[in-house]
C-alpha cells in the first residue's frame, strides 16, 4: 500500500545528546521524517545508530537525563509532542501510538498474567473495566492467533513461547487501534519461520486498521519485506532515504551498499577451498542422544523430552560442519555434550581415537585443549574483572605445557595481531570493546591452546550483519592458515553458505538432512529444509508487483 | 506438590534441629556446676550429691544425654531447677511476648520501609532520596543497647514521658519497638530503594509507559511487586533474629520475652529452660522460613516447589 494523504507524524531536525561523565554524546543528529496513515516507513541501522533512540523520544521513553533532547519538533495529527505535560502525554501513549519492542519476554511483566497486562491498556484510558475487557481482551488475543485463548489469557509470559510472546505485545499494542504502531526490531529475537508469520500478522493488521507502521530493523531482508519507504541511518544521521526499491536496487551512499553488500548472496561462495584431508575423521559421534525426564503426575507414565535423538555424524581434518536449526533443535546440546559441559544419555563421539565421553582426569583435560569453544555473547563468557591479556593467557595457566611464562606476552600480542586487534588492547577490560571486538576477543581466547577443533555456537548471532560477514571471514582466513576443523552451529542457514563445506539441518532433536553445502542450497530434500530457505522473506515490491502472497 | 516440600523442609529441619539440641546440651554444660549456683556456698558434700542424684546431675554426662533423648522422644523437656516447673511451659510463656513485638516491630519497620524506599527509587537523587539514604545508613548503624539507654535516660529518666521498663500500657511499647525497628527499617529501606531502581529501569516498566499508565500505578504496580522478592528475603532474615530472643532490648526494657529467659536462664545454669527456649525459637525459625518460601511462590509465578 502506497502512502496515502497528509503525514500524521513529522518529525523535524530531531537532535539528541546523551550525558555521559565527559562530554555529551551526539546519539541522534539532526533526523528528519514523517509517516503517513496506512504507510510503512522502515528505519534501517546497525546498533548504536540511533534508530531507536529516535522513535523513543517519539513516545516519550528516553529518560532525560541522561538524555538530552537538543532540539527538533515532533508533530502528531496537529499536536505538537514536544508541548505536552505529562498527562497529555500518557492520553497519546498506548491510545494514538502505540508500540512493541525486540524482547517480549522483558518487556511482558513477569508477575502478572497477560490478560491483566493487556486490560490496562483499556484501563489506562478509561476504555471499559471488569467482564466486558475481559472479553475483548480474549478477542485480541484470538485475533493474533492465540490458541485457546480463554484460558491463556491467564497465563503468565514465562508459559509462551517467544513468537506467542511477541503476539501477546502486538496484541497489547493494537488494543485501542492507535494511528501509529512503532515496531522495535520486532523479530530480531526470534526464529526465521515465527518471523515469517509475525511479520505476516503486522501486515494484516495494517491493512485492517490503516495504521502508520514504524519499523526498526538492522535485518535487510526484513527491511525489504515491509517497507514502502526506507530511511538508512549510520552514527545518528540519516545517511539515505527513499522508495523501498530504489534504496535496495540503487543505493546511493557508501553506508547502504556496503550493508547490501554484506547480504549473503547465492553467487558470492568464495572460490572452492582445497577440500582438507578429507580422507582422515578428526570427529565421529555416533548415535548420540540427550534426554530429560519431564516431571510426570502420580499416575501418569513416565515422560521424557529427547533434546538430541541419534544423531550421527563426521567431521574431517580441516572441515567445516554447519549445523542449522531453529531454537530447541538441539543443536546447542550436542555442542555442550561435546565440550563434556554436559553429559550425554547415549552415544559415542570418537576424537582422534578416543571416546570423549569415557575420558577423565588427565586425559580429560588434554582433550579440552584440542577442542574449543566460542559462544554467542562474548561479554557473557568473559570475566568482566579480567583484562584481555588474562582472558587469553588463562588457558595456558591451566595446560602449564604449552608454552612458558616468560613467552606469555609475546604471544598475547601475537594472537591479537591474528585476529584482528592490537597489541594495546591487552591491557583493556571486555567492557571497553564493541560486540565484534568482544567476539575477536574470545577466537584469540580459543585459539591460545592450540586447538584442532573449534565449535562456534551461534558466535555471529548477536552480531550486526557487517561484522558477521567480518567475523566470518576471520575464521575463513584461520582456517586457511591454522588447519583448524569447526563446527559452526547457527540458527540463520544462508549465513553459513559460504563458510561451511558440509551442512546438517536439525528439528526437534533429529536430523532431518545432512548434504554439501552447494548441494543442499540447490535441492534441498527435506520440506523443512525447504521451508527454511524460503523463510527469507520476499521484498514487498516484488510480492505487490506479483500480488502473490506466501501462505 | 507443596505439601510434599513442606514435608521435605520439616524433615530437614528436624535433624538440624536434634543436632541443635545436641550442641546446647554439652555447651550449657561447660558452664559448670548448677549446685555451686542453687545452694549455700557453705553446703555440705552430701547436700551437694543429694541435689545431684535429685536432679540426675552425678549420673555421667553420656547417660544424661540418653536420658534427655528418651525424654524428648515422649516430650518431656525437663523441669525447671529455678521455678519447679515443666521447663517447656516456662519457654511458652514467654514466647508470645517475644512474637508480639517482633510482629508489631517488623510490620512498621516493612510498611514503612516499602513507601520510603519506594519513593527514594522514584526519584534518585532528590532531597527526599539524600534524606532517607541518610536516615536509613543511621538506623542500620546505630547500636541498639546505646539508643536503648540514651532513650531511657531522656523520655523516662529526664523527662517523664514513658516508663523505664516492663509490660502493661501502650507507653511501655513504644521505645522496646522503636529500638527494634531502627535496624530493620534502615536495611530495608536501603534493599526496597536498590530493587526498586533496577525495577524502575526494566524493559516492561517501558512497555507500562508506552501503554499510557499513570506513574502512580507504574511505581507501586509494576515495579513496586517485581522489587519484593528480596525485600521478603531481608525481612524474614531480619524478623528471625528477632524471635531468636531481641536479647538486648529486652533485657534492657525488662521484657518477659524469650531472649530474656534465655539469659536469665542460662546465668542460672537452668538447663532446661535453656534447652527449652533453644527448641521452641529453632520451630518458630522453621515456620518463618517455610512462609517466605510460600510468599515467594505467590509473588513470583515463575517460581514452582
Amino acid at each position: 500500500m502506497m502512502a496515502a494523504g497528509k503525514p500524521i507524524l513529522t518529525i523535524d531536525g530531531l537532535t539528541v545528546d546523551f550525558l555521559s561523565e565527559g562530554d555529551p554524546v551526539r546519539a541522534v543528529d539532526d533526523v528528519s521524517f514523517n509517516v503517513c496513515p496506512g504507510e510503512t516507513l522502515v528505519i534501517l541501522g546497525e546498533s548504536g545508530s540511533g534508530k531507536s533512540v529516535s522513535t523513543g523520544t517519539v513516545m516519550g521513553l528516553i529518560d532525560c537525563p541522561p538524555g538530552d533532547i537538543v532540539s527538533g519538533s515532533f508533530m502528531f495529527d496537529g499536536t505538537d509532542l514536544t508541548q505536552l505535560d505529562e498527562n497529555g502525554r500518557r492520553e497519546l501513549n498506548g491510545r494514538r501510538i502505540a508500540m512493541i519492542f525486540q524482547d517480549p519476554l522483558a518487556y511482558l511483566n513477569p508477575v502478572y498474567t497477560v490478560g491483566r497486562q493487556i486490560a490496562e491498556v483499556f484501563e489506562s484510558h478509561e476504555a471499559g473495566e471488569g467482564r466486558a475487557v475481559r472479553d475483548k481482551v480474549i478477542a485480541l488475543l484470538e485475533r493474533v492467533g492465540i490458541p485457546e485463548a480463554e484460558n491463556r489469557i491467564d497465563y503468565y509470559p514465562h508459559q509462551f513461547s517467544g513468537g506467542q510472546r511477541q503476539r501477546v505485545m502486538i496484541a497489547m499494542a493494537i488494543a485501542l487501534k492507535p494511528d501509529i504502531l512503532i515496531a522495535d526490531e520486532p523479530t530480531t529475537a526470534l526464529d526465521v519461520s515465527v518471523q515469517a508469520q509475525i511479520l505476516d500478522l503486522l501486515r494484516d493488521l495494517q491493512q485492517e486498521t490503516g495504521m502508520a507502521l514504524i519499523m526498526i530493523t538492522h535485518d535487510l531482508q526484513v527491511a525489504a519485506a515491509m517497507a514502502d519507504r526506507i530511511i538508512v541511518m549510520n552514527a545518528g544521521r540519516i545517511v539515505e532515504a527513499g522508495k523501498a526499491e530504489d534504496v535496495f536496487k540503487r543505493p546511493e551512499h557508501a553506508y547502504t551498499r556496503r550493508l547490501i553488500a554484506a547480504l549473503p548472496h547465492e553467487q558470492s561462495r568464495d572460490t572452492p577451498r582445497p577440500a582438507g584431508r578429507q580422507n582422515e575423521t578428526l570427529l565421529r559421534v555416533e548415535h548420540l542422544s540427550k534426554h530429560y525426564a519431564l516431571k510426570s503426575g502420580l499416575f501418569s507414565a513416565k515422560r521424557e523430552f529427547r533434546a538430541v535423538d541419534d544423531v550421527s555424524f563426521a567431521v574431517q581434518r580441516g572441515e567445516t560442519l554447519g549445523i542449522v536449526g531453529e531454537s530447541g533443535s538441539g543443536k546447542s546440546s550436542i555442542a555442550r555434550m561435546l565440550l563434556r559441559l554436559n553429559e550425554p544419555t547415549s552415544g559415542r563421539a570418537i576424537f582422534a581415537g578416543e571416546d570423549i565421553f569415557t575420558l577423565e582426569g588427565a586425559a580429560l583435560n588434554r582433550f579440552r585443549r584440542r577442542v574449543q569453544m566460542v559462544f554467542q555473547d562474548p561479554f557473557g563468557s568473559m570475566n568482566p574483572r579480567m583484562n584481555v591479556r588474562s582472558i587469553i593467557s588463562e588457558p595456558w595457566a591451566i595446560h602449564r605445557d604449552i608454552l612458558p611464562r616468560p613467552q606469555w606476552n609475546d604471544r598475547v600480542i601475537e594472537l591479537l595481531e591474528l585476529v584482528g586487534l592490537k597489541a594495546e588492547h591487552a591491557e583493556r577490560h571486555p567492557h571497553q570493546f564493541s560486540g565484534g571486538q568482544r567476539q575477536r576477543i574470545a577466537i584469540a581466547r580459543a585459539l591460545a591452546s592450540e586447538p584442532e577443533l573449534i565449535v562456534c555456537d551461534e558466535a555471529v548471532s548477536a552480531l550486526d550483519v557487517s561484522i558477521q560477514m567480518q567475523v566470518i571471514g576471520l575464521l575463513a582466513d584461520l582456517r586457511q592458515r591454522l588447519g583448524l576443523s569447526y563446527i559452526f552451529i547457527t540458527h540463520d542457514l544462508p549465513i553459513v553458505r559460504q563458510f561451511a563445506d558440509r551442512i546438517l539441518v536439525m528439528q526437534q532433536g533429529k536430523v532431518v538432512e545432512e548434504n554439501q553445502t552447494e548441494a543442499l542450497f540447490a535441492s534441498p530434500r527435506h520440506a523443512y529444509t525447504r521451508k527454511l530457505l524460503q523463510a527469507v522473506p520476499q521484498p514487498k515490491w516484488q510480492r505487490e508487483n506479483t500480488a502473490v502472497r506466501p501462505a | 506438590m507443596m505439601l510434599g516440600y513442606i514435608g521435605r523442609r520439616a524433615y530437614h529441619s528436624i535433624l538440624s534441629v536434634i543436632g541443635l539440641l545436641t550442641l546446647v546440651f554439652f555447651l550449657t554444660r561447660l558452664t559448670g556446676d548448677p549446685s555451686a549456683l542453687y545452694l549455700p556456698l557453705d553446703s555440705s558434700v552430701e547436700a551437694r550429691e543429694a541435689f545431684a542424684r535429685l536432679n540426675g546431675l552425678d549420673q555421667p554426662l553420656y547417660v544424661q544425654f540418653f536420658q534427655y533423648l528418651r525424654d524428648l522422644l515422649s516430650f518431656d523437656f525437663g523441669e525447671s531447677l529455678r521455678q519447679h516447673r515443666s521447663a517447656i511451659d516456662v519457654a511458652l510463656e514467654a514466647f508470645p511476648q517475644t512474637l508480639k513485638l517482633a510482629v508489631v516491630a517488623m510490620t512498621l519497620s516493612i510498611l514503612l520501609a516499602i513507601l520510603v524506599g519506594a519513593l527514594a527509587a522514584a526519584r534518585p537523587g532528590s532531597l527526599f532520596d539524600r534524606i532517607a539514604g541518610l536516615v536509613s545508613l543511621a538506623g542500620a548503624s546505630t547500636p541498639d543497647f546505646w539508643i536503648a539507654i540514651v532513650g531511657i535516660l531522656v523520655f523516662a529518666v529526664g523527662l517523664g514521658l514513658l516508663p523505664t521498663s516492663g509490660t502493661g500500657s501502650i507507653l511501655h511499647w513504644i521505645m522496646p519497638v522503636f529500638v527494634l525497628m531502627l535496624r530493620p527499617f534502615g536495611l530495608l529501606v536501603q534493599v526496597v530503594r536498590g530493587t526498586m531502581i533496577s525495577a524502575l529501569a526494566s524493559p516492561y516498566i517501558k512497555t507500562a509507559h508506552a501503554k499510557g499508565m499513570k506513574r502512580r500505578k507504574i511505581i507501586f504496580g509494576h515495579a513496586l511487586r517485581n522489587s519484593l522478592l528480596p525485600v521478603v528475603t531481608v525481612a524474614g532474615d531480619l524478623t528471625t533474629g528477632l524471635i531468636n530472643g531481641a536479647v538486648v532490648v529486652e533485657t534492657i526494657f525488662g521484657w518477659p520475652g524469650i531472649g530474656k529467659l534465655m539469659i536469665d536462664s542460662i546465668i542460672q545454669r537452668d538447663f532446661a529452660v535453656v534447652q527449652s527456649t533453644i527448641l521452641v525459637t529453632a520451630i518458630a525459625i522453621f515456620i518463618v522460613n517455610i512462609a517466605i518460601d510460600l510468599l515467594y511462590v505467590g509473588l513470583d509465578p515463575r517460581i514452582r516447589y
